[in-house]
């Protein structure tokens, strides 16, 4: 398999199986990252995240280093740093953090401890997301294992969050680890100068935070050789969808999405054709079939119109309806919005109402104009991303596939019948407004 | 006092400030109660200092806390994006059959709750189930007379 010449750094030494018990992980290396940024001190330890310009492995992208850079020194901050690890997983298509937490949990503790030095942080969290409950069970376990090995300097509290997607967004997971509605905060202020209990506050994903051992074990220059320009170093893609063999693929940035669906995942069954590929869960917008060749790097797919996002590749072959892909997605979004802000809270449940309309085959040509001008209304408007998620995604299916919803519109119906593979797909929103939606007034 | 307001206090006690408990103490108490009663969030409330209506707020936010009674088992049968197009609608058409309930009610023993959900974070090989959050997969329709028996047996 093409993937056996690519370094593993992440999930290394996990390679054949779990690597969950402290003595296997410092057999395999772990921990002299640790003791080599003790060595090193805040300062040094923190140039070398920044030289290896690791982008957040969490969905926006943004640069470790710098994200960190904008926190206060130590010594000038009036009140504590706090580090808060991200592992709220929740973008639909992403499994990486639970496989990283499964998998190699010391090394995400190792990564703790050393960007905590790094910062200066007094505490750390880790936000896990309530549905993760052996997850936590096995990070718990091996955070045992590392205080009384005395490897945990700074005190890690695992916190388990209680179903709700919205509380990945950062400020919406500050918000409910303080005890509050996960409820986005508006920006600015950033969490770096006023986060957790309005203190200075680094938020990183899990993969990120469990990037640094190998960052500081290699230098962040040579880490930094790994991958592409501006992409540095590996990543967890999370492979799902209809692909021969799902699961996740540890791979340098620059990787095309042809390696990493054919070569790794086995192309897709019965030899049907792709159609569509989500390039970085269900947020990005999707890209076309002919974009198979794409390198898998931040800028590559922003380039092409979408985002890598959390690097959660789902593959769609020739068998699925677009209109009802978009609807489940509309559905979604419009279960999670939390409510705070108007153009969200309105637009998602517009967005949904339409698509709900063009599938069924109920809609007018007029409402697929709308539903741009929804999306529209809603996209640069909202106080978080999730908003932007929505409205992105929906028009990209527009954009791409704008016959299938011309055809429904026309044909009064899913011009697939019972073939897609999608037909007779619900969402939770249907639990909750059964009988009232679907029977909404002529718009 | 109860064991389940010292239970929550103990657990205060780890943050630096107590109301960042709300969510713990809220599952400490849905596991005494079987959900949260009105009794479960004033002693919540209690216990943190804060108002049962400010404990409600908060449940109702968040998927996993029941403010109604709910079944002894809890299925949530991922039907998202990636499960979707590997047969999601079908798993949960085959847990409906085999409860003979709707997805988003309880059996009317009062045993068990059927409900779909959003993504569980296991899409590599779907369809995903969350049975008692321990997660199945991949299920397929045809594994899903064998698990209610199972819980039904349980």
């Amino acid at each position: 398999m093409a993937k056996a010449k690519h370094p593993i750094l992440v999930l290394a030494g996990a390679e054949q199986g779990d690597l969950r018990a402290l003595e296997d992980y410092r057999r395999a290396g772990g921990y002299a990252s640790l003791e080599k940024a003790r060595k090193l001190g805040p300062g040094a330890t923190l140039e070398q995240i920044k030289q290896a310009a690791v982008r957040g492995r969490g969905g926006a992208g943004f640069q470790m280093g710098q994200k960190a850079s904008f926190l206060p020194s130590p010594g000038q901050a009036k009140s504590p740093i706090y580090l808060v690890v991200n592992a709220d997983e929740s973008e639909p298509g992403a499994f990486k953090d639970r496989e990283i937490i499964n998998r190699v949990p010391h090394r995400l503790i190792e990564g703790i401890q050393i960007a905590a030095l790094a910062i200066g942080a007094e505490r750390c969290f880790v936000y896990i997301r309530g549905e993760y409950l052996s997850e936590y069970e096995v990070l718990s376990a091996a955070l045992a294992e590392a205080e009384a090995a005395k490897l945990v300097s700074v005190p890690i509290l695992v916190h388990r969050g209680a179903g709700a997607y919205i509380c990945g967004e950062e400020t919406a997971l500050l918000e409910s680890l303080e005890g509050k509605r996960g409820q986005p905060r508006s920006k600015p202020p950033f969490p770096a100068l006023v986060g957790l209990y309005n203190s200075p506050t680094l938020i990183n994903n899990v993969e990120t935070i469990a990037t640094v051992p190998k960052v500081i074990e290699l230098g962040g220059e040579a880490y930094a050789k790994i991958g592409v320009k501006d992409s540095t170093g590996t990543r967890v893609f999370s492979l799902s969808g209809d692909v021969v063999r799902g699961g996740n693929y540890e791979l340098p940035h620059g990787t095309s999405f042809r390696e990493l669906i054919y070569d790794c995942g086995g192309g897709i069954a019965a030899g049907r054709k792709l159609k569509a590929i989500i390039p970085g869960g269900s947020s990005s917008p999707v890209l076309p079939a002919d974009q198979v060749d794409l390198s898998m790097d931040f800028d590559s797919v922003q380039k092409a119109g979408s985002f890598l996002g959390s690097a959660s590749v789902i593959v769609i072959d020739e068998r699925a309806c677009m209109v009802q892909l978009a609807l489940r997605i509309g559905q979604f979004y419009m279960n999670e919005s939390c409510g705070k802000c108007t153009p969200c809270r309105e637009g998602t449940r517009w967005i949904e109402m339409i698509l709900r309309k063009i599938e069924q085959g109920r809609a007018s040509h007029a409402e697929l104009d709308l539903l741009a001008d929804v999306c529209d209304r809603v996209l640069g408007k909202c106080l978080c991303a999730l908003g932007d998620s929505d409205a992105m995604a929906v028009a990209s299916y527009v954009k791409h596939f704008r016959a299938e919803f011309e055809a429904h519109i026309e044909q009064g119906g899913c011009p697939y019948g019972d073939t897609s593979s999608l037909a007779g797909v619900r969402s939770p929103v249907d639990e909750i407004y059964r009988g009232r939606i679907g029977q909404e007034a002529a718009l | 006092m109860t064991g389940l307001f010292a239970e929550i206090q103990a657990v205060a006690g780890r943050y630096p400030e107590p109301k960042s408990a709300v969510l713990p103490a809220l599952r400490l108490a849905q596991e005494h109660y079987g959900h949260l009663t009105p009794e479960a969030l004033r002693e919540v409330a209690s216990a943190l200092g804060t108002t049962p209506a400010y404990c409600r707020g908060i449940a109702s936010f968040y998927d996993m806390f029941h403010l109604a009674p709910v079944g002894e088992h809890m299925i949530d049968v991922c039907t998202n994006a990636s499960c979707a197009l590997v047969g999601a609608a079908q798993v949960l058409e085959a847990f409906e059959r085999e409860l003979g309930i709707r997805a988003g009610e309880t059996t009317p023993d009062g045993r068990i709750t059927l409900r779909s959900a959003e993504c569980l974070g296991g899409c590599g090989s779907g369809t995903v189930v969350s049975i008692d959050e321990r997660y199945r997969q991949p299920v397929k329709p045809e594994d899903v007379p064998a698990i209610v028996e199972e819980l039904r047996r349980g």
